[in-house]
């Protein structure tokens, strides 16, 4: 697959502070793209020099062909951008906005309203297609912000955090048409803060951290510079001993810690499906009852708090 | 240009969207008007003046009939509470005063006057046309356009009644009532009657004559509507250039600055929107005051051009204001305070001849002070010729602000994406 972004060295300074330092990397057609890092770690100032908006202090940045910094008409147009924050007009209803919006990216007359009715059928606000956006939700209004972003088909789409501030049910469905839209051939970049969005979304993924990008590759690539630890959490009953079980545990071959959080036990293990029958084992000769058992593999979550050493939402 | 435009007409519907920004635009411009209406008792009538005891030099070199009855008509107890009238024999003293600005016109009757009207004794017909003058004070507007709508309410009164007698001469002669040796006698029998009839006219019922001849009434409300319509335009201006820092922290300016929209046409829709809603503002406080209050603005082609010139400088003003200041707070404060300043200053509240020479000299920065200097002299019955300087100084006053802001947005990158 072709490129249809290349970052290059890119900078961007405010004055002594730093917001984007030297990053570098690639987007192939087709594919999902996220960048994760905690707050103020550069991604929106990097959405910002790429589409176009502020000027790079270094560094260069070509979309579809073109550079954000010579060609940035050219640019504008293959691109869509959802921005983090609603860049909505309150006083107008749904169908008002994205007609201005659409316009404003060079579409009219029976076409605009055809895909006016396709975005609205998207986003799942056909019905409120003619109330005003300050009556919505702000769920509503996040959909309506992405749907903006969608009316002129861009090659590439900029999401920059578009499911801050908005209940589970709208995030889902955010997180549905994110892969809708991919299916029908839509490249995405795709910010986030939320390590579980980035997990679900991404082909592959870049953790940025104060401005540099310290880790790029698909979720496998990633964390396997962890290395290969799983952990085991087990969920017993509240009339057994949680410590007396984790003392029976803790010899076993191939568990490397027990911690105890209440009647929680969870087990550090390089390969849990060695260590699982053992452990089942020794908990029915002791007499406790396991309730629940969960396994958690290496995540995105342990790749940043091993490369930064804090905690993604730190 | 079609972007330019729809960026503009999005701006109009919000604005006429927003409830209290309506009732700023709006009601509040109406309201006052009504206010003073009712205060002033002039509310669809003229028989009264917040105007008084303007002082107007006459000189009256004429001594014949309707010279004569022209002073009375100043002397007169109808208009005894609204001029001070001081009579002078000197034309260069009148000027003089006027000059310094201690009147705020001279009415200079000149030797011949009567006699320019009346046929003479040896003459059938009257003499040659003699120039009345009235020598007005260019920092008192008000008044000394009223002193000249008083002058020209009665030449039209006299000239109806010399066409009158002119007619009834003419008849007289030709159906043998009268000899032609006789016309002089009875001409300046008719002549001196009109006269004094001329001079029996209710002559506060103040009355202008546009250059069509049309008769025009003149209410004082006319002074004063325009005054507060043009003092809530500069809401509505400061306010269209407030929105340009709203967008930008809405993030809706962003937004258009990663459309394929280049930062000039957003700037210049912004600045159509503005327009656009000013003009629409005063479009309808226009319509609606003169089918509610019966005002008669004047020639309606100059009135148009007149709030097409007006908005233009007011939105100037407003795009400064949004180039200058950095939050939509702070302009919010500064577009507050620039409306009540240019309001005072512009004679939106009061005539501006009773301020000093220097604040008057100050007061045309403002599109408040020409724009009431337009839609004065069209309610007295003036037409485009009488308002060229004050659409020229609106046009330039636009055209410079614009220009400065454009380059202070430029400086500052508040609109440019890159």
């Amino acid at each position: 697959m072709a490129a249809i972004l290349e970052v290059k060295n890119l900078v961007k300074k405010y004055g002594e502070n730093t917001a984007v330092n030297g990053i570098s990397f690639t987007i192939t057609e087709g594919e999902i793209f996220s960048l994760l890092g905690p707050n103020g770690a550069g991604k929106t100032t990097t959405i910002s020099v790429l589409s176009t908006l502020l000027p790079p202090t270094s560094g260069e940045a070509m979309i579809c062909g073109y550079s954000v910094t010579k060609n940035a008409m050219d640019v504008r147009k293959s691109i869509g951008v959802v921005p983090q924050d609603l860049a909505l007009y309150d006083e107008l209803s749904a169908w008002e906005n994205l007609s201005f919006w659409g316009q404003m990216y060079g579409l009219g007359g029976k076409a605009l309203s055809s895909r006016i009715n396709e975005v609205l059928e998207l986003i799942g606000l056909k019905d409120k297609a003619k109330a005003h956006v300050r009556t919505f939700s702000g769920g509503m209004k996040r959909r309506v912000n992405i749907g903006v972003g969608l009316l002129h088909k861009p090659r590439l789409l900029f999401m920059d955090e578009p499911t801050v501030g908005i209940d589970p049910q709208s995030r889902r469905a955010i997180l549905d048409s994110v892969k809708d839209l991919n299916k029908e051939g839509m490249t995405i970049l795709y910010t986030t803060h939320y390590m579980e969005e980035a997990q679900e979304l991404s082909d592959r993924v870049g953790i940025i951290d104060h401005g540099e990008l310290i880790a790029l590759g698909t979720q496998a690539e990633l964390t396997r510079q962890v290395g290969k630890t799983d952990t085991l959490i087990l969920h017993i009953s509240e009339n057994d001993d949680p410590e007396a079980l984790a003392k029976t545990l803790r010899p076993i071959k191939g568990v490397t810690r027990v911690d105890v959080i209440d009647h929680t036990l969870s087990l550090i293990v390089p390969e849990v499906e060695k260590v699982l029958a053992p452990v089942v084992s020794k908990a029915t000769e002791t007499g406790m009852r396991i309730a629940s058992m969960e396994i958690h593999e290496p995540n995105l979550e342990a790749v940043f708090l091993h490369l930064t050493g804090r905690a993604l939402r730190d | 240009m079609k972007k330019i435009f729809l960026i503009g007409w999005k701006d109009v519907k919000l604005v006429f969207r927003d409830k209290a920004g309506l009732v700023f635009m709006l009601v509040a411009p109406f309201a006052l008007t009504l206010g003073m209406g009712l205060i002033t008792g002039n509310l669809g009538s003229s028989n009264n003046s917040v105007i008084s005891d303007i002082p107007v030099v006459i000189v009256n070199q004429d001594q014949a009939q309707i010279g004569d009855t022209l002073v009375a008509v100043f002397q007169s107890d109808d208009l005894e509470e609204l001029v001070d009238v001081e009579l002078s024999d000197d034309p260069a003293y009148a000027r003089t005063l006027v000059n310094d600005n201690e009147a705020a016109a001279a009415v200079i009757i000149p030797d011949g006057f009567t006699e320019s009207i009346l046929a003479q004794e040896g003459a059938s017909q009257p003499g040659g046309p003699v120039k009345l003058e009235v020598y007005s004070n260019p920092t008192r507007p008000t008044s000394s356009g009223f002193i000249q709508t008083v002058v020209a309410a009665f030449i039209n009164q006299v000239e109806v009644g010399r066409i009158g007698a002119e007619v009834i001469i003419t008849q007289l002669l030709e159906n043998g009532y009268i000899q032609p040796q006789d016309v002089p006698v009875y001409a300046e029998k008719i002549g001196a009657e009109q006269a004094i009839l001329a001079g029996n006219q209710n002559v506060i019922l103040v009355v202008g004559i546009t250059p069509t001849g049309e008769v025009v009434e003149f209410n004082p409300l006319a002074y004063m509507a325009p005054g507060y319509a043009l003092l809530f335009l500069m809401y509505t201006a400061t306010n269209a250039g407030r929105m340009i820092l709203v967008e930008k922290r809405e993030g809706t300016l962003p937004r258009l600055l990663v459309s394929p929209t280049t930062a000039t046409q957003v700037l210049s829709g912004k600045m159509v929107g503005s327009y656009m809603t000013g003009a629409l503002q005063m479009l309808i406080l226009i319509a609606a005051s003169t089918i509610l209050f019966q005002l008669i603005w004047g020639d309606p082609l100059a009135v148009l051009i007149l709030i097409l010139a007006s908005v233009f400088g007011a939105v100037g003003w407003g795009m400064l204001i949004s180039a200058l200041i950095k939050t939509p707070g702070q302009a919010a404060s500064v577009g507050s305070a620039m409306m009540l300043t240019f309001g005072i200053l512009g004679g939106s509240f009061f005539d501006l001849g009773a301020l000093p020479d220097w604040v008057e000299t100050i007061a045309k920065i403002t599109p408040n002070y020409w724009g009431q200097v337009g839609f004065y002299t069209l309610a007295l019955g003036g037409g485009l010729a009488q308002i060229v300087e004050p659409l020229l100084a609106l046009t330039i006053m636009g055209l410079v602000l614009f220009i400065i802001s454009s380059r202070l947005f430029k400086q500052r990158g508040l609109i440019e994406a890159k």
